[in-house]
């Protein structure tokens, strides 16, 4: 983590597999995710995208069953290695998930929770935390509507802009990579096609890993497209091309909805 | 299948009959209240009693040949230190047994922890207060070198004991009910389990914690047999936590069975009672309303 640019790829995993308890979730993953790109990840209920997903910045391990084995590189980093903190993890790959849930506090201390997490008390003035809010609420298009509401809680706001937030309290840290598990499964068609456009904005500056259900919200959104069947990756390649001319005779199956 | 009318009726009386179960509730509660009242409540009125007296003075002599006098101020006094110090001592120890068990253990010592817990509130409280007599008045005067150990510290830290049972599962209860994704959202961000615990948990269960605070509150209010034995059961207000001192609830405990049936005394003593059942109840009512409060808001 410490030299980012030198790293072509995001996030590198080798026969990476995970076993809850005796069950094995992830058989042998191996995987490149590139710098920079949205990437998503698809495949059918249960075949263990939001395990693989929440392996990279390693919340998997509060479940205390959880076995894994393999390697997972992030920017290079071997993240199972001694010297490299969870904590300081957690703040390069943030995390969207499934269900909006932003924190039982006011909308300014969710933005600023991350800061006031990883610096000294000291460390932050008041201008600061103003312009990390600003900046952040703004990025995601939320500022106009609730630059005027800002100490009210978080928990009043519609679904969709909750998502917003969840997303708006990640970037205050400059993470390099955000994983988001089905971030719009919650909320509505109009709500989907703003958090979609909200990922358009932020490509390039953050390496952007998607788990969805939605296919064609993979083929929108994404640049590349792995697609897992139980806890196997089966095929993955730039996401136009893995739509229009699979490889694997079961991608076709799944593409065109044998299962699923 | 046809069903016979017996059938029916049984239905019927069953059903009546857990009605009857439920309603008795709350009729007892109102029942016990109206009778400890009115066996008290012929002094209130007779001209031999002030509640200026009651609540102002100290001088508790009820069996005075030349002049009774019934003032509760240092029983009062003598319940409120004890709690008071009691939830001192019980409130950090009971809650963060709570944050340990809910947020920081293993499933399998959560179990053994929690069945140790309550077998804590299954002593009965006669066994507490030998445990106050013996054991420790005997460290109170090793470690304090006080002249006798049956005082204020003795019976806060039996009290303490006996509440932080009611704490800690209760406690547990309020932190398990906050949603698993406050504790992955701050996780994923960073957070420290410490961090989680005081900069989320804490403040998400705040309502939920109060209220177990609350209910330990009226367990030590209430609480007769253990104080009893290890407060030294003089009256006098406290001056220091090695003083000894009498409770509401002991005196009722030791004096009622003198006291001759219908007699002022008997019926101060009741009044006594009226007033440790409205404290307990207003403190009961208090963490009731804040635990449906937080419900309400979702
Ligand atoms: N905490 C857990 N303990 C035990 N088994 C689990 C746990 N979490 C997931 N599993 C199992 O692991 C497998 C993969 O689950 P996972 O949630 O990763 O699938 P998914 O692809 O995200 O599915 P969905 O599309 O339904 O979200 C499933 O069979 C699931 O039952
Ligand atoms: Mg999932």
């Amino acid at each position: 983590m410490n030299n980012p640019a030198a790293a072509d790829y995001a996030i590198q995993t080798r026969d990476l597999s995970l076993w809850y308890g005796n069950f094995q979730a992830l058989n042998n993953v191996t995987l490149d995710i590139k710098h920079g790109a949205i990437t998503s990840l698809i495949g059918p209920s249960g075949c263990g995208k939001t395990t693989l997903l929440r392996c990279f910045n390693r919340i998997n391990e509060r479940y205390g069953s959880v076995r894994t084995s393999g390697e997972i590189r992030i920017l290079g980093r071997n993240i199972y290695d001694e010297d490299v903190s969870l904590i300081e993890l957690r703040r390069f790959v943030g995390m969207v998930f499934q269900r909006p849930n932003p924190l039982p506090l006011s909308i300014y201390e969710n933005i600023v929770f991350g800061l006031r997490l990883h610096s000294e008390r000291r460390a932050l003035t008041r201008a600061d935390l103003d312009a990390a809010v600003e900046g952040a609420l703004t990025e995601v298009g939320l500022w106009a509507s609730v630059r005027d509401r800002l100490d009210r809680s978080a928990l009043d706001l519609q679904l969709d802009e909750q998502q917003k937030l969840c997303i708006a309290r990640l970037l205050p840290l400059k993470p390099e990579v955000i994983l988001m598990d089905e971030p719009c499964s919650a909320l509505d068609a109009e709500a989907t096609r703003a958090i979609e456009e909200l990922l358009f904005g932020l490509r390039g500056r953050y390496s952007i890993v998607i788990v969805t259900h939605n296919m064609a919200q993979a083929r929108r959104a994404s640049d590349e497209c792995f697609l897992m069947l139980m806890g196997e990756l089966i095929e993955h390649g730039a996401t136009e091309s893995l739509f229009t001319s699979p490889k694997d005779a079961r991608t076709l199956n799944y593409l065109e909805g044998r299962f699923g | 299948m046809a069903r016979g009318r017996g059938e029916l009726a049984l239905e019927r009386g069953i059903e009546l009959l857990i009605r009857l179960c439920g309603v008795s509730a709350i009729l007892f509660v109102f029942g016990i209240f109206f009778f400890v009242f009115r066996e008290g409540a012929g002094l209130l009125w007779s001209g031999r009693f002030s509640i200026l007296e009651f609540f102002g003075s100290i001088e508790w002599y009820p069996t005075s040949q030349s002049r009774v006098r019934y003032g509760a101020l240092a029983l009062i006094t003598g319940t409120f230190s004890v709690t008071v110090l009691a939830m001192l001592l019980a409130v950090p120890f009971g809650i963060g047994t709570a944050i340990y068990l809910s947020e920081f253990c293993g499933a399998r010592r959560k179990e053994t922890l929690k069945i140790v817990v309550e077998l804590l509130a299954a002593i009965p409280s006669v066994v507490w207060g030998f445990i106050g007599l013996t054991i420790m008045n005997s460290l109170i005067i090793r470690l304090f070198g006080a002249p006798i150990g049956l005082n204020v510290l003795n019976g806060a830290m039996l009290l303490a004991l006996m509440s932080v049972p009611i704490i800690v599962s209760i406690g547990e209860d309020a932190l398990k009910a906050v949603p698993d994704g406050y504790r992955e959202a701050a996780l994923a961000l960073g957070a420290t389990r410490w961090q989680l615990v005081y900069r989320v948990l804490l403040p998400a269960a705040r309502n939920g914690l109060l209220a177990a605070v609350l209910l330990g509150v009226g367990r030590a209010v209430g609480e007769t047999m253990a104080v009893l034995m290890a407060t030294g059961h003089s009256i006098r207000m406290p001056t220091s936590l090695l003083d000894p001192v009498r409770t509401l609830t002991a005196t009722i405990a030791a004096e009622l069975g003198e006291a001759p049936v219908g007699s002022d005394h008997y019926q101060v003593l009741f009044l006594v009672g009226v007033l440790l059942f409205t404290i307990t109840f207003i403190v009961n009512m208090c963490a009731v309303r804040i635990v449906r409060g937080k419900r309400g808001r979702g």
